[in-house]
């Protein structure tokens, strides 16, 4: 918990919620009458709108991207590294907007959520949405915000396919794209990844079919489980190998000795998967992994990656980390071809990291440097058109 | 360096697409931007060099010329530039194949080895020349393809490579008359303009 608020700290946020009474059509054709988002914002938003930044967040994130909520939180917001007065995703400069995706489980309307229409938990019956649908509700909270276009659009892993999405869907909408550790589409292996975490939690006796809440429980082990397989993919082997190598938490090899050995590795993802199972919502790790797999960029444009990209308008900066297995760099490096093809304008970076995908998340030195470079040139661009205008 | 504005303007049409190979800190691509309002993308390797690129505003992609280019199509860009990097790629005679068949045309400049001062220093020396336009020692050296001006033509010649244009710079990189009588012995830069035959 933090004694004092760093300088460089956005500090005490607040989230709000907006409620939105237009139906929203889904992409499975299904309607939500209605809906709520949760959102944090920080910085200011200036005169004529310009300054504004949508970040998208990944799996298990939500609309705490930076600071805190109270003097009590163990931990600040999960990109706190990279948003704030001064930090690369600068809020003196920006007014940034994470939302909480619908479906989520952190204030957004989800399947954790009551349905207006039954005044019962939705469970199992809410409604599957994929990547497109979060972008669409992302939307409508610009036009509830009064932002006709995004300075930029950022959004890393699953956050980045929403950021590449934006640009196809709302290219007038959308004036930079950054789109770091992502990819066009899952992998077969990435596939495989998802099912099993699914399975663990489906195969929990509490899961009760998705209706868990009716049944006063939750699928905390399943959960947990499918957490702590998640984790193993978002790590690098060299990064496992340093943190915790064979170290030992409890018991010993010593001859003559029967006590039951556990390695520091198991007691660190026990404890990331309890403390996960705990606080986050087992159906909306279900629809989360699914709106993952089921996004394919290019489906809708005759699987043509070159021609779905032919609709954007905007600049896209693409980063990948080289011991990224989840979202290896050769599925960014498909990006990058597909939009030279389509003579878009783009910049690729390859950042050296031995800490797997959450690279995203963590400090390194070149991945902020190039970083910083396109947010203060993105700066430039916002300043140049504030000047433009007369006020 | 600054390429001869002569050149770009006779050889480069306004708004076509241009891939620099080994694009550095992109000055080549501002200048045909700024001239040619080409559509341009930079490779290159070097990330201060990246950074510094992605700050002019330009297209820059980390790829390293070595591992291949087989990323980008057939006749997929107009010309292909690579300044001053051909003496430091591991397979010269490859990328030459493979920018040929990315680009309408082919614009490839080097130093020319053959030059009066690297033969003179070799040949009073005994030893790898070091000036200030080559500063690295042997061991250290980037640039590890050497070649004279009449060995690339006698490439050319083997690969059946059409040399549209050869312009001779002297060490000031100015277009140099004298180089161009004897561009093996005086010319301290060769550029050449080849396509397809």
């Amino acid at each position: 918990m933090p004694d004092t608020i760093a300088a460089n700290s956005v500090g005490l946020v607040e989230p709000r919620t907006c409620h939105f009474d237009e139906p929203l059509v889904l992409a499975s054709g299904r309607v939500l009458n209605q809906y709520d988002l949760c959102y944090e914002t920080y910085g200011e938003l200036n005169a004529d709108k310009s300054n504004a930044i949508l970040i998208c967040h990944a799996l298990s994130g939500d609309h705490h991207a930076a600071g805190y909520h109270s003097m009590d939180d163990a931990k600040p917001g999960w990109w706190d590294g990279y948003i704030g007065p001064g930090k690369i995703i600068d809020s003196n400069r920006f007014f940034v907007v994470c939302p909480n995706n619908l479906g989520g489980c952190s204030g957004s309307t989800g399947p954790s959520s009551i349905n207006p229409d039954t005044g019962e938990v939705w469970g199992s019956s809410f409604p599957l949405l994929r990547v497109r649908d979060w972008v669409n509700a992302q939307a409508q909270l610009s036009n509830y915000l009064g932002i006709k276009c995004w300075a930029a659009v950022i959004g890393g892993s699953l956050g980045g396919m929403q950021a590449m999405r934006w640009a196809l869907e709302f290219p007038d909408r959308i004036k930079h794209c950054i789109v770091i550790a992502s990819s066009m589409g899952l992998s077969a292996q990435n596939l495989a990844f998802n099912e099993v975490a699914r399975r663990a939690i489906e195969t929990d006796p509490n899961f009760c079919n998705g209706d868990y809440q009716k049944h006063d429980t939750i699928p905390g082990n399943g959960l947990a489980l499918a957490r702590m397989i998640g984790h193993i993919t978002y790590l690098s082997d060299d990064a496992m190998g340093q943190k915790f190598g064979r170290n030992i938490r409890s018991g010993s090899f010593s001859l003559g000795q029967d006590e039951d050995v556990v390695f520091q590795v198991q007691s660190y993802l026990r404890h990331q998967g309890e403390a996960f199972s705990g606080n986050f919502d087992a159906n909306t790790y279900i629809l989360m992994t699914k709106a993952l797999d089921y996004f394919d960029l290019a489906r809708e444009y005759d699987n043509d990656p070159v021609q779905a990209f032919s609709h954007a308008q905007c600049h896209f900066m693409v980063i990948s980390f080289s011991s990224d297995w989840r979202f290896a760099k050769e599925r960014s490096r498909d990006i990058v071809n597909a939009l030279i093809a389509a003579g878009k304008n783009v910049s690729y970076g390859e950042i050296e990291s031995d800490v797997g995908h959450d690279a995203f998340l963590l400090p390194n030195a070149r991945y902020e440097e190039l970083f910083q470079r396109q947010m203060d040139k993105i700066f430039q661009q916002t300043e140049e058109h504030n000047n433009a205008v007369p006020s | 360096m600054q390429f001869p504005p002569e050149l770009v303007s006779e050889w480069i049409d306004t708004n076509s697409r241009v891939l620099d190979l080994g694009c550095g800190d992109g000055s080549l691509l501002t200048q045909l931007t700024e001239a040619r309002q080409i559509r341009g993308y930079g490779l290159e390797i070097d990330p201060d060099r990246i950074a510094t690129c992605v700050s002019k505003d330009l297209n820059v992609i980390e790829q390293n010329l070595d591992k291949g280019l087989d990323n980008f199509a057939d006749n997929s860009f107009d010309t292909v530039f690579m300044t001053q990097t051909l003496q430091a790629v591991h397979y010269p005679d490859k990328i030459i194949d493979e920018m040929l068949r990315i680009g309408r045309q082919c614009i490839v400049s080097f130093p020319n080895f053959g030059h009066w001062r690297c033969r003179w220093y070799l040949g009073t020396h005994g030893r790898m020349p070091v000036s200030k336009y080559l500063p690295y020692t042997w061991y250290n050296t980037p640039n590890i393809h050497f070649c004279t001006i009449r060995d690339f033509e006698k490439l050319c010649g083997q690969k059946d490579i059409n040399i549209l244009n050869r312009v001779i710079l002297n060490q000031q990189n100015k277009p140099s008359p004298l180089g161009s009588l004897w561009p093996n012995l005086l010319g301290a830069t060769a550029i050449y303009r080849i396509s397809r035959s």
